[in-house]
């Protein structure tokens, strides 16, 4: 047990020591996963031989003597909307059962180049629509605090892992909040990076002016680590930005925030917003406040309309992504019996393939970008987002740091909200204007909510490319709160 | 299978004004396809030539070629139009197999180059052909259904896709109404084709060859009575896979529309395809029910923003075109109008330039290229091009006659020599000794046997008639076959008979 329970800066330092072997460190969690997978299910795919070939391979290329990166040996978890040449990638989706991709995604292959070994893919909400797992093809994810409770969504096979312990780090990727809201609601950290600073090449698109890949953590630390390993210019990738990744790990080791002006977005709470959510939140400010920073108020006017506007335009994007899962050239196909059309077969694979959210999305996107109906949809919406952006360049001109409850609630029971979409989409509220704008954005545990003993987590934003002031922050909270709680939150849920 | 009523193109004219639009897809000759590495070879084996970008796989994503750009601006630059300093890419919906996302990156409402013109010359007279955009996308699958028997998706028994094309750039080149032609439509619109292609190969961006399919036309045709103000309902007629297509095309759809409006019909907007046997069109797909591509900038692309300095150094880098070329070689060449047609109508323009090039005088070089080797080409039915004979050829036979080694009629048997692969002119000449015999003890010896076998003749020259001297040269050339010096020839025979 000691060794799943370590960080992954940790486990890194006992393997670069030599004190373990990439292959123990892998076993010991390939074990954890067989043990609890049962209950959590945050895996869609775990290959254990593949998983210890890659372990033996960083040991190989640690006694010949190579430098290797920073995690090297240390396992992690890979959202299934990353492509792997050596595992499936399905988006969770049946439309891709069993597709093995040529070619891995950027932040798989950074991330293997650095010797980090992968456990497996976790399962998501299908193409990563959601926020609870629940519209998974292949069954939810359960929340570890509660396993009759959502883990999250969409990356909740991520944070299902990581709190489970059966991963040290996992990769996720953020279209509206699908880090953060799954870090807030099982106490981990879960970062969302500025858009166009990870790489989206292998990253199956959702919504591709929105996704943005990142990491998912036990401590700010962590995240930071994994930030760095796979960020960066991605000639692959045309929004990726070509400059030096922001300094996260020396600004998570930092932890200051002395000075640092802090808002507290006005338009974040209130009606709606669970007391004990608030109360932490609440409780995080008042911690950051006597650290020294100085903590206003600030109002984003236009943070209201970013849920509808994010639901114009993910679905739209989505609907034009996902044309391609047609069953001609890979992946499921129905009906191709040779009296059919290959219209036909189209139809029927997407009928058949895709689960009813993302029927759903790509309905409501079709329609949002029909002749005649652009301008007041799509159109509309993108002007929301120039809105949206012009509040968080206001703000951050007032103040360094923006500061929300990263979700109005808890995690919800499984079940409870699968049949009201719009109860689901709340879950994002808060989230979805760092997509909108693509500005830097984290997740921290600041306590567990009254009412229900369930992980609060508290929401730091920083302006593009200003990804290290969310580190910072959000270590220097971590730091303080854990003095308080004497360990990591973590520690306070329930053993499996 | 049509049950038209065709209208006679004189009557049709007679009544109704057509208005024209052509739509041209011209495939770059960029060494690499628009957003991936892959190769961009014609004829390659069937899916060869492909990548998880330009097959669509999920997770992949595009990345501009800047080669494929500098083309577009290029033929932007050459056909008059402004380069706009900022347009992205957009998205065209829509479901096939052939294209690997089932939509296309192309641009829509924003596209790179905007409001140009080309001036195109039929008969005489100049037409401007005004440009509405020219905008950049990437090219999709190639379907082949194999059975049934249309050759279409319908009816066959299976299909297969071949994916090496899909992603190679693609141009798209749309002229706005071209009004006021009459019964010149169907060759203004031949007219442009050939004019776009010609430019097009003199930047050197595309090897435009409308029977590869890397050049393309659509040609959109309505028909409006004399005199009315509205324009008609168009059609648009696909396939057009040479320029005598693009004239066909548009004559038929004259005399077809013509036909359905005089029969108090409506004409239907709709895609056509043109018949290449038959020279008619067939209705495609209805465009009544117009189909909805929900176009939407990429969010995978960033914006494009040439640099006003780029463009600057394009068109400073622009090679002479075709229009200016010519006006050039008129005046150089001094040829009339008609000439500088055939010469061009011949694809002898480079050909000749370059013999010049080498060395031969004009006239010689124009007058090789346009009659002994078309003729040659021709009976071949090859393309002059592709004769194997180069200008330096040409302009060292014109050479040889000019320095009097051989003379004409050799020559010919010079070309004959090097098409047949024996070698250079030079050699050709010295294996199959064809120079000129101008000696005067080898030439006389013949010229007192042709007197003798022609005392007729002879006499007549005696007498004074000195222009019967032909006769005798022509009976010595004969004798000679063909290698005697016939001017020395003829002073000979003159003065043998006269002194």
């Amino acid at each position: 047990m000691t060794i799943i329970k370590k960080t992954a800066a940790e486990l890194a330092a006992l393997i670069a020591s030599g004190e373990a072997s990439a292959v123990e460190v892998a076993q010991a969690h390939l074990d954890r996963i067989a043990a609890v997978e049962g209950s959590v299910k945050a895996f869609v795919h775990v290959e254990p031989e593949t998983t210890l070939a890659q372990a033996r391979a960083v040991d190989d290329r640690r006694a010949a003597g190579e430098t290797l990166g920073p995690l090297a040996g240390v396992p992690i978890a890979h959202k299934d909307v990353f492509t792997t040449s050596d595992m499936p990638t399905t988006c969770s989706s049946k439309i891709l059962e069993g597709w093995r991709p040529p070619y891995d995604a950027t932040v798989t292959r950074r991330l293997r180049e650095a010797g980090l070994v992968i456990l497996g893919k976790t399962n998501m909400d299908e193409f990563a629509m959601g926020s609870s797992t629940e519209n998974s093809a292949y069954g939810p994810s359960h929340n570890p605090w509660d396993l009759g409770k959502i883990p999250g969504g969409s990356s909740g096979g991520s944070s299902a892992a990581v709190a489970a312990y059966e991963a040290p780090l996992a990769t996720g990727t953020d279209t509206g909040g699908s880090i953060r809201q799954p870090a807030a609601v099982t106490g981990l950290v879960g970062m969302k990076p500025t858009y166009g600073g990870s790489s989206r090449y292998g990253l199956i698109a959702f919504a591709s002016s929105l996704d943005t890949p990142g990491p998912l953590a036990r401590t700010v630390l962590d995240a930071a680590l994994l930030h760095e390993a796979f960020s960066g210019h991605d000639p692959m990738d045309s929004t990726s930005i070509d400059q030096q990744v922001p300094p996260v790990v020396e600004a998570a080791r930092r932890a200051d925030v002395a000075g640092l002006r802090v808002g507290v977005v006005k338009e974040f709470g209130g009606e709606g917003y669970q007391p004990g959510v608030l109360a932490r939140f609440h409780e995080a400010v008042e911690v950051l406040e006597s650290l020294g920073a100085k903590v206003v108020e600030v109002s984003c006017p236009h943070f209201t309309y970013a849920l509808p506007a994010y639901y114009l335009i993910a679905p739209s994007e989505c609907s034009s992504n996902l044309a391609r899962f047609d069953g001609m050239r890979y992946g499921l196909r129905v009906g191709d019996d040779g009296t059919r059309s290959a219209e036909e077969v189209m139809a029927l694979t997407r009928a058949e393939g895709f689960g009813d959210e993302v029927k759903r999305r790509i309905m409501l996107g079709t329609y949002a970008l029909s002749s005649g109906y652009y301008d007041a949809y799509y159109g509309k919406a993108q002007q929301v987002r120039t809105l949206i952006t012009r509040d968080f360049d206001a703000a951050f001109e007032q103040v360094d740091v923006l500061v929300s409850p990263t979700t109005p609630t808890t995690a919800f029971p499984i079940g409870e909200r699968a049949d009201d979409p719009m109860a689901m989409y709340l879950a994002d509220l808060c989230t979805i204007p760092s997509n909108l704008a693509g500005n830097a954005a984290i997740s921290v545990p600041c306590g567990l909510a009254d009412e229900d003993s369930l992980p609060v987590g508290l929401q730091i934003m920083a302006p593009v490319l200003a990804d290290e002031r969310v580190y910072r922050v959000g270590a220097a909270v971590e730091r303080a709160l854990q003095d308080r709680w004497g360990g990591p939150l973590l520690a306070k849920a329930p053993q499996l | 299978m049509s049950t038209e009523t065709l209208v006679p193109y004189d009557e049709a004219l007679a009544r109704y004004e057509p208005v024209l639009g052509i739509e041209t897809h011209i495939e770059l000759g960029t060494t690499t396809k628009m957003f991936c590495g892959c190769a961009t070879e014609f004829g390659a084996e069937p899916n060869t030539q492909v990548c998880p970008v330009c097959l669509g796989m999920p997770g992949s994503l595009p990345v501009t070629n800047r080669a494929a750009i500098e083309g577009i601006i290029k033929i932007g630059l050459a056909l008059n139009c402004t380069i706009v300093e900022w347009c992205r890419f957009a998205r065209k919906n829509y479901f096939y197999p052939d294209m690997p996302k089932n939509f296309q990156i192309s641009q829509y409402d924003e596209p790179l180059c905007i409001d140009g013109y080309l001036d195109v010359e039929v008969e005489g007279e100049t037409y401007r052909v005004e440009i509405e955009r020219v905008h950049m996308e990437e090219d999709t699958g190639k379907s082949l259904h194999v059975g049934g028997a249309t050759g279409r998706i319908h009816g066959a028994d299976f299909s297969l896709v071949d994916y090496n094309r899909a992603g190679i750039p693609l141009v798209e080149i749309v002229t706005k109404p071209i009004v006021a032609t009459g019964d010149k439509a169907p060759l203004v619109a031949r007219a442009y084709a050939t004019e776009l292609r010609e430019l097009v190969r003199a930047l050197g961006v595309s090897d435009v060859r409308m029977e590869q399919g890397s050049m393309r036309c659509d040609v959109n045709v309505s028909l409006m009575p004399k005199g009315a103000s509205e324009w008609g309902t168009r059609s648009e007629t696909k396939n057009v896979n040479s320029l005598r297509s693009v004239e066909r095309a548009v004559r038929f759809e004259i005399e077809r529309q013509a036909g359905v409006l005089d029969a108090g019909g409506r004409v239907i907007q709709e895609t056509r395809h043109f018949q290449e046997n038959t020279g008619s069109t067939t209705s495609g797909r209805s465009k009544e029910e117009a189909q909805d591509y929900r176009y939407f900038p990429e969010p995978d692309l960033v914006p494009m923003a040439p640099s006003r300095e780029w463009v600057e150094q394009l068109r400073a880098g622009q090679p002479e075109l075709p229009a200016a070329r010519r006006a050039r070689v008129t005046e150089e060449w001094g040829l009339a109008e008609k000439e500088l047609r055939d010469i061009v109508n011949a694809g002898a323009l480079d050909l000749i330039e370059d013999t010049i090039r080498e060395g031969a005088d004009p006239a010689a070089a124009r007058k090789w290229w346009m009659n002994e080797l078309s003729r040659r080409a021709t009976e071949q039915g090859a393309d002059l091009a592709e004769l194997p004979v180069t200008p330096a050829d040409v302009a060292r036979v014109s050479g040889l006659v000019a320095e009097g080694t051989i003379n004409d009629k050799l020559a010919r048997q010079v070309f004959d020599g090097v098409l047949a692969g024996e070698g250079s002119p030079d050699e050709v000449v010295e294996k199959r000794g064809l120079k000129v015999v101008s000696d005067e003890g080898q030439l006389g010896t013949v010229i007192d046997e042709v007197i003798a076998a022609n005392p007729d003749v002879a006499d007549k020259i005696r007498g004074g008639k000195v222009a019967a001297a032909g006769a005798l040269v022509g009976a010595v050339m004969k004798a000679t076959r063909g290698q005697a010096d016939a001017g020395r020839a003829r002073e000979l025979i003159i003065q043998k008979l006269t002194s």
